[in-house]
C-alpha cells in the first residue's frame, strides 16, 4: 500500500512493498503495479529515491547473451522504462542511414512501373566502408516543383545553405543499374534459347539471358573523394547487403537503365532509412512458486512452460520421494500464463515481470553492426539532451 | 555516429546540421506565457516521446520538483510541451530543475555507454 496508508511513514518498506517496486504482476486476466514508483516522496520521507549517479552506476548492469555482427541480444538492468524505450525509439527512427532516394530513369521498358521500381530500389539495404558512411554529410532535398508553397519557402531560404542542396561527392552516392534481357544465343552463351523454347523448355534462366534483375547488378560509381573512403580493393565499396534480392523480371527486348542517388536519412522520414530490421525489448519474466508443487502436479506444471524454464528436483525436506518443481531459467519463458489456467497449482504460483530488467534484441539490416547501433543510440540521446541544454542557455541569455 | 576523428563538439554539430535542415526557422525552445519562477511550461519543436518521457523521468527524480509532466498537444505537429513545478519553499526554479534533469540524463547516458562498451568487449573477449 502507498506511503500515506502506512501506519508509520518512517518505517522501512515491507516485503510486499519492495516487491511492488520491483515486479509488475501478471494476473490471469490483468496486469497490475505497472507504473514505476521510484519517485521521491512516493514511499515516504525515509525512502530516498532522488537521482543519484553513483547509485545508478552501481546498480546498472549490462549482460550480453549473444553478439553476432548483425544480431545482438543483451540485458540492460537498472534503467527505467522511459530510458529503455527512448533507446528503442532512437534505434528505429533516428539513426542516420544511407539508402537510395532519387532514381533517374533513362530507360524502363520492363513491366514494372517506374515508381514501383524506384520504391523497390529504395528498400534495398546498402552497406560499405564504415568510416566513409560516418563521413558522409546530409543532403537537403529541394521540394517537388509542383508544390508551389514549399517551393516558395525554399527559394526564400536559399541563400544561406545552398551547398547542402547540391548533390556532391560528400553527400550523394551514385549507383547505376543497366540490364537488358535477350534470348540466349549459341555464339554468346553456348545455348540456343529460341530452339530450346520451341522444344518445350520453359525455364527463363535457360531461355533468356538477364531475365532476372538482382541487387548485385547495381554498380557503384565512386565520385571524387568517395574513391578514398569507399575503396573497392579494401572491400569498402557501397554494395547491397544481400546481392540476391530480386528487383525485377525482364523478357527479351526489355531494358532497365537507371541511375540512383543515395543519401542519408532517418527512419522517421521513411522506413527505408531505418538501420534495424527491428529493435525490441521484453522484461524478464519472474515465476514465484509460493507453495511446493510435487509429483504429477510438478510434471504438469513443467509442461505449462517452455522447455528449460521449470526443472524437477528432489524435495529438500525429504517428506516424500516425489519431485518438486523448481524455476530453472525464467528468461526462456514467454509468459503465456498457462499455469494459471489449471486449478491444481494456480494458487501456488505468482507470475510477474522484473520492472527494470530489459532484454534487448537488436537486429541490424546490415549497414552497421548491432552493438555499434546501440552505442549510437545512447550517444544520440545524449546529443539530444545536450542540444536542448544549449537551447535553454540561449533562451536564458536572450532574456 | 562514432566519428572516430571528431571531438564530441564536432559530432554534435554534424547531428545538429541535420536537425536544422528540418526546422526551417521556427524557434526550437519557447517558454509558454504564464510562467513564474517556480512553475513554467516549455514548448520544444521537433521532439516527441523519445526525449519527452526520458526527460520527464529525470526531472521527476529531483526531490525539489512538485510536478513534472509532458504532453504532445496534437500528433500532427511535432511539438512537445513539458511542465515543471517546483516546491515554493525551495530555491530551485523551474529552469534549474529542467537543466538538472538534462544534465542527469547526459551523465546517465555516459554511464550506460561506458558499461555497455565494457560488457561488449568482455563478451567478445570471452567468445574468442
Amino acid at each position: 500500500m502507498p506511503a500515506h496508508e502506512q501506519s508509520n511513514p518512517w518505517a522501512p518498506l515491507t516485503p510486499s512493498q519492495l516487491e511492488q517496486r520491483k515486479i509488475v504482476s501478471v494476473n490471469p486476466e490483468t496486469v497490475s503495479h505497472t507504473a514505476a514508483t521510484d519517485i521521491p516522496g512516493h514511499w515516504g520521507p525515509a525512502q530516498d529515491d532522488s537521482w543519484n549517479l553513483s547509485r545508478f552506476r552501481d546498480s546498472l548492469k549490462v549482460d550480453f547473451h549473444h553478439n553476432k555482427p548483425h544480431d545482438a541480444a543483451f540485458s540492460l538492468v537498472g534503467v527505467d522504462a522511459s530510458i529503455a524505450n527512448a533507446f528503442r525509439r532512437i534505434l528505429l527512427a533516428e539513426i542516420p542511414t544511407l539508402a537510395i532516394e532519387d532514381v533517374f530513369v533513362f530507360d524502363n521498358t520492363s513491366i514494372i512501373q517506374d515508381e514501383v521500381l524506384a520504391h523497390r530500389l529504395g528498400l534495398i539495404p546498402l552497406t560499405g566502408g564504415q568510416e566513409g558512411l560516418k563521413w558522409l554529410k546530409w543532403f537537403r532535398k529541394p521540394p517537388p516543383k509542383d508544390d508551389f508553397a514549399a517551393q516558395a519557402a525554399w527559394e526564400a531560404e536559399e541563400g544561406e545553405d545552398s551547398a547542402a542542396s547540391v548533390p556532391s561527392d560528400y553527400n550523394t552516392i551514385v549507383l547505376t543499374l543497366n540490364v537488358t534481357c535477350r534470348w540466349a544465343t549459341k555464339a554468346e552463351d553456348g545455348r540456343d534459347g529460341k530452339a530450346l523454347a520451341k522444344d518445350g523448355e520453359s525455364d527463363p534462366n535457360v531461355r533468356y539471358v538477364n531475365s532476372n534483375v538482382y541487387a548485385k547488378d547495381l554498380v557503384f560509381e565512386p565520385q571524387g573523394q568517395q574513391e578514398k573512403y569507399f575503396n573497392e580493393e579494401e572491400g569498402n565499396q557501397i554494395r547491397p547487403v544481400n546481392p540476391d534480392i530480386l528487383i525485377a523480371k525482364l523478357r527479351p527486348g526489355q531494358r532497365i537503365h537507371v541511375r540512383c542517388h543515395c543519401i542519408k536519412g532517418i527512419g522517421a522520414d521513411h522506413a527505408k532509412f531505418s538501420p534495424v530490421a527491428t529493435a525490441s525489448y521484453r522484461l524478464l519474466p519472474q515465476i514465484n512458486i509460493t507453495q511446493p508443487i510435487l509429483g504429477a502436479d510438478a510434471k504438469k506444471f513443467a509442461r505449462c512452460f517452455p522447455k528449460g524454464v521449470i526443472g524437477l528436483e528432489p524435495s529438500p525436506d525429504n517428506d516424500s520421494d516425489e519431485l518438486q518443481a523448481v524455476v530453472k531459467d525464467p528468461m526462456k519463458d514467454t509468459v503465456s500464463r498457462e499455469c494459471l489456467r489449471h486449478a491444481e497449482f494456480k494458487d501456488k504460483v505468482k507470475l510477474g515481470r522484473v520492472r527494470d530488467h530489459f532484454i534487448f534484441s537488436v537486429e541490424s539490416t546490415g549497414q552497421f553492426g548491432s552493438s555499434e547501433l546501440m552505442l549510437d543510440s545512447v550517444r544520440l540521446l545524449r546529443a539530444k539532451a545536450e542540444r536542448f541544454n544549449r537551447h535553454l542557455t540561449e533562451l536564458e541569455e536572450g532574456r | 555516429m562514432s566519428n572516430n576523428g571528431d571531438t564530441p563538439m564536432e559530432e554534435l554539430e554534424d547531428y545538429e546540421k541535420g536537425e536544422e535542415l528540418l526546422l526551417d526557422g521556427t524557434k526550437k525552445l519557447v517558454i509558454l506565457p504564464g510562467a513564474s519562477s517556480h512553475a513554467a511550461s516549455f514548448q520544444i519543436e521537433k521532439e516527441d516521446h523519445t526525449l519527452g518521457n526520458a526527460l520527464r523521468y529525470f526531472v521527476n527524480k529531483n526531490s525539489d520538483v512538485e510536478f513534472c509532466g509532458y504532453t504532445i498537444p496534437h500528433p500532427s505537429e511535432t511539438k512537445m510541451n513539458i511542465r515543471i513545478q517546483t516546491w515554493e519553499d525551495t530555491k530551485t526554479t523551474a529552469v534549474d530543475a529542467l537543466r538538472k534533469g538534462l544534465i542527469d540524463m547526459m551523465e546517465a547516458c555516459d554511464v550506460i555507454s561506458e558499461k555497455f562498451t565494457e560488457a561488449r568487449d568482455e563478451f567478445d573477449a570471452k567468445q574468442s
